[in-house]
This record gives structure tokens, sequence and C-alpha cells, in this order.
């Protein structure tokens, strides 16, 4: 069982540390794991893509060709990497920043994430971590467990709290259909 | 027992490189390669070593070459550009037999480039970046997990052989995270330079021993010496003698050339009865070998040599092992440049360049295509 995951935004919004962690998460459960990144020289702003592959058995190729799940934390990255999905692949959106979905055939799931981490959490800061739990929430790829242990040990101290109910404003985001 | 981490190549460079013993790092931050500086500012004060960004790419390597010459284990990180303004001092450090460790996180070039794009364009540079005739070793690890043993090597060699040893790794290798195991550090082997026995006053600095190496003397601890990047004799004294001359130019090479089998780094996967032969090393490999998986799939006898290092060039290994396969595939993410000292090895007809410059790593069926043409199917 190989999993292929697409974690794509805007460069500033974490989608790179959110998928260390998702990595992280499955290395808690014994699965192996991968984690790469294309950026551009840019600090903020840009089209950032975090790939995570999961795996029972080593993995050989470290980058994606076809993704089983895809989140969009914006337009531009929604409009640029849904090709990538394979055909009835999850795709999970950021419907705060997305306001056009391509038609694809895919099993798509809009959350308001980055509205959730405003509104509940005061910080935009959190949405990756809200996005983090509308995966796991959604897809089962780690357990629940798994992504608040890895999450805990990624933050930095005086920040577990508001972690924890970020992923689950995510988990439950992650429930709805 | 040692867990089961997820860990970056640059990560597991600036790990091995403490793994190996390193005490010093100077260096300029340059992408793709700042995560090696950025660990070790933070890790080697708590070994007792010490960490200087200097205020160029070039004051880097002096750094390096000084440390060094005191006895510390030193090492910078750069990628293409930075190692370019480096080659004049690592022609000094291999005319000085100074040990020591550069690390080029290749990015695609020339100049500038694309900062944050694998590439593999600088294999030549690291043979022949530097004027005049010397031995080089470079080393390409291929995973994370293969780039901290190979970085513990690259250390190894150069305290042994007293030389430069360039770790070329490629943004593929050095961003990637995956699962490692790391090992114990008892089960780490570390090699330390010679050093002098005998009354300093007696001491010559370049005489070598019967393996080629001069002890070395660590800067400042009674053993006078001198360094110069001029031609010198054993005293380390700039000489004019012609003899001399051609004896250190020779040894400059032979004590690299005679450790060849021990140097020589490669992994062979369904090599055994490969009609089909796929030459890669570095981030590439990773394609490659899953190509060469899928073609077997395919019922095309594929096979794939990783050339971990590049340089001396394991020329009979290539021969030996390309001599039985009717085609011999050498996928590099540059225009071309390690499949000619290939085709030195194995006759032209039989290889076919496979190149990608645009700042991405192949994708498996990119090989998997050619290797199916190659191999006479569809």
């Amino acid at each position: 069982m190989i999993t292929y995951i697409s974690l794509t935004g805007t460069g500033g919004q974490g989608i790179i540390l959110a998928g260390i962690i998702l990595a992280e998460a499955a290395i808690l459960e014994g699965k192996q794991a991968i984690q790469t990144q294309s950026y551009g020289p840019e600090a903020r702003g840009g089209a950032s893509k975090a790939e995570v592959i999961i795996s029972d058995e080593a993995i050989d190729y470290p980058k994606i060709v076809t993704a089983d799940i895809l989140l969009a934390m914006s337009q531009e990255a929604c409009t640029k990497y849904a090709g990538v999905l394979k055909k009835g692949g999850k795709m999970i959106v950021d419907a705060t920043n997305v306001y056009d979905i391509p038609a694809i055939d895919a099993d798509i799931l809009s959350a308001d994430i980055t509205k959730a981490a405003r509104e509940q959490l005061k910080k935009d800061m959190f949405a990756n971590i809200v996005a983090l739990g509308v995966l796991v929430g959604s897809t089962g790829i780690v357990s629940r467990k798994a992504v608040v242990e890895a999450v805990l040990a990624r933050v930095p101290k005086g920040t577990e709290e508001v972690n924890t109910k970020a992923l689950e404003i995510g988990f439950s985001l992650g429930e709805k259909k | 027992m040692a867990k089961a981490q997820l860990m970056q190549g640059n990560q597991a460079c600036a790990v091995g490189a403490l793994a190996a013993g390193v005490t010093f790092f100077a260096g300029y931050p340059i992408t793709p390669s700042t995560e090696v500086a950025e660990i070790l500012a933070e890790m080697l004060p708590k070994f007792g070593g010490k960490f200087i960004q200097m205020e160029d790419e070039i004051a880097s390597m002096g750094a390096v070459c000084g440390a060094a010459l005191t006895g510390a284990k030193a090492i910078t990180a750069t990628s293409g550009p930075g190692f370019s303004l480096k080659q004049e001092l690592i022609g000094y450090a291999s005319m000085a037999e100074i040990p020591c460790v550069i690390v080029n996180v290749q990015r695609l070039g020339p100049s500038t480039g694309k900062p944050t794009s694998p590439a593999q364009g600088d294999v030549m540079q690291a043979r022949w970046g530097s004027h005049g005739d010397r031995g080089v070793i470079a080393l390409s690890p291929t995973s994370v997990r293969e780039t901290f043993d190979i970085t513990v090597k690259a250390f190894n060699f150069a305290e042994k052989f007293r030389t430069p040893v360039v770790l070329l790794l490629d943004e593929v290798v050095g961003h990637m995270r995956e699962t490692v195991v790391l090992p114990e550090s008892g089960d780490v082997e570390v090699i330390d330079r010679k050093r002098p026995s005998g009354p300093p006053e007696e001491y010559q600095a370049f005489k070598p021993e019967a393996d080629g190496v001069a002890p070395m003397a660590d800067f400042g601890e009674g053993y006078y010496y001198h360094v110069t990047g001029l031609v010198h004799d054993y005293k380390g004294m700039p000489s004019q003698n012609n003899a001399l001359t051609t004896e250190l130019i020779d040894r400059l090479h032979t004590k690299i050339e005679r450790a060849r089998d021990e140097i020589t780094i490669y992994h062979q996967d369904y090599t055994d009865d490969a009609d089909v032969l796929v030459i890669a090393y570095g981030g590439t490999t990773r394609a490659a070998i899953a190509a060469v998986k899928e073609a077997r799939a395919k019922g095309v006898k594929a096979g794939l040599l990783t050339l971990v290092t590049i340089w001396p060039f394991p020329g009979e290994v290539v021969a030996k092992v390309a001599a039985k396969a009717k085609k011999v595939i050498v996928p590099e993410l540059n225009y071309g440049q390690l499949v000619g000292e290939i085709e030195r090895y194995v006759p032209r007809e039989k290889v076919v360049s496979l190149t990608r410059y645009d700042g991405e790593l192949f994708r498996p069926e990119e090989i998997l295509n050619l290797i199916i043409t190659a191999g006479g199917g569809k």
C-alpha cells in the first residue's frame, strides 16, 4: 500500500511544515515516508507544494506523478495542481481562498479552513494545522492520535494547546460531507 | 535501539559530519545547502567546535584550510556559484595537502540559475574546476541515509589521503526528507589523519610514507613547517627543482589512484543478466531504480549501476558491469557530463545519453521508455 499526498498553497502558509508533520505521523505508525517540496526563491508568496508519500515498504521514487489526495490552500495552487490528482481522488480545498474549483472527477471536500483558524484561533497562521486535521479526519491516512503526537513534537513550547485545538477543528471539518 | 525518524538530506550531512568528528565549519549561506550551515551553527558549539559565517565564499574556503592545518576536521557547504568561487583555494588545499570536506548541494546553473531547483551540473567542475593537475575525490550519495554514511567517508578519505574531498549532493537528495535509522555512534568507523611521532626538528611535513601520505602536524603544537601553494620540498619550502616537481604532481594523483579500490563506492541492482544497463548517480538514481523495476515487471532485463564515487572515475567497474549489456543508458540532470567519461570505457554505439536541465527530477517513465526502446520492446 502506497499513498501519494500533495499539499499545495502559497509560500508562508506553512504547507511544507504540514507535509513534514504528516510524514512524521506516518513514521510514528511504523510506516515509511518521504517528504519533498518545491517552492520558488521568494520567502512569501508564490506557489508552494509539499509532497508526502506514505508506504508500508521502502520508497524508490521520492516525487509524486499522480496524487491520491490533493490539498489546495490557494486558488493559484488549486488551478495549477488539480491536474496531478488521479481520477476519483480526494481533493480538499480551503474554501476561504479557493473560489473556483476546476471541473475534475474527484471526491471534493470544501471547507473554510483559513476562516476557521482566523475566527476560532484568532490567527490565519494555524490554517496549516487545521488543514492537516481536515486531511487526517476525512481520509484516515494516519490515525488522529499519531498526527496529534507529531504536531506536538514539532510546534514551539507553549503552543501545544492551541495547535491541538487547531487539529480538532480540522477533524470536525473533515467529518462533514 | 536507534529510532526511525524523518530526516532531510542536508541534515544527514550535518549529523554525519558530527559523527565523523567535525570541529569546524566556515561558510556563506546559499540555497539549497543552507540547512547544513544552520544545523552545524547550532550543533558545533555543543560539541566544542567552531562555526563561522564568513564574509563570502572565498574567505570561507580560506578559513577551512587554515582550521584544518591547526588540526581541525573542517567542512564548508555551498552550491554551484559558491563552488566556483572556492575553486582556487580547493586547488590550494590539494597542493598543500590539507584535509577538508566541501559540500556542494547542486542547483541549476550556470550563474544564479534556479536556486531552488535540482541539477547535476557540477560533475565536471568537481573534477576540473581548479587549475592544474591533481587527484580528486568526489562522492555523490543517493538517499538520506547514504548521505550520512558518505559524509563520514568523505571525512575519512580527506584525513587518510590529506586531500580536499567534494561531497556532490543535489537538491533532490539535499532537501528530501525520508525515514532513516542512523547507526549507533560506536558503529561508525572514523579515521583521523596520521600525526608525526618523531622529534619536531626532524619533521618533514611533505615527506610521504609508503602510502604516499605524510604525517601531518597540527600548526601551533611545535612542529615547524611551511605551507605554500608553490611547488615545494619535503619541508614545504618553495622549489624550482624539476624532478621534485614531477614527484609532487605525481603523488597528488597516485596517493589517490593507488587506493582506488577503497575509494570506489558503487551499487548494483539487477545487473547480472541485464541487457539494458542504466548508469546513474545522486538523486537521479531514485528515478532510475523505479524505472528498472518497472522494466523488469514488463519482462525487459534491465539493471542499474549506481556510482557513488564519481571521481576518481570508476572506469574499470563501469567497463566490467557494462560488458554484457547491449545498451547503456545514462540519465543526468545536466546537458550530458559524466556520459563522456562513460564513453571512454564503453563502446560509444552502446551508450545513450538522457539529459534533463529544466530544474525537475526525471520521471521514472522517461527512463523506462528509453529502456523499453533499447531493449527492443514497444
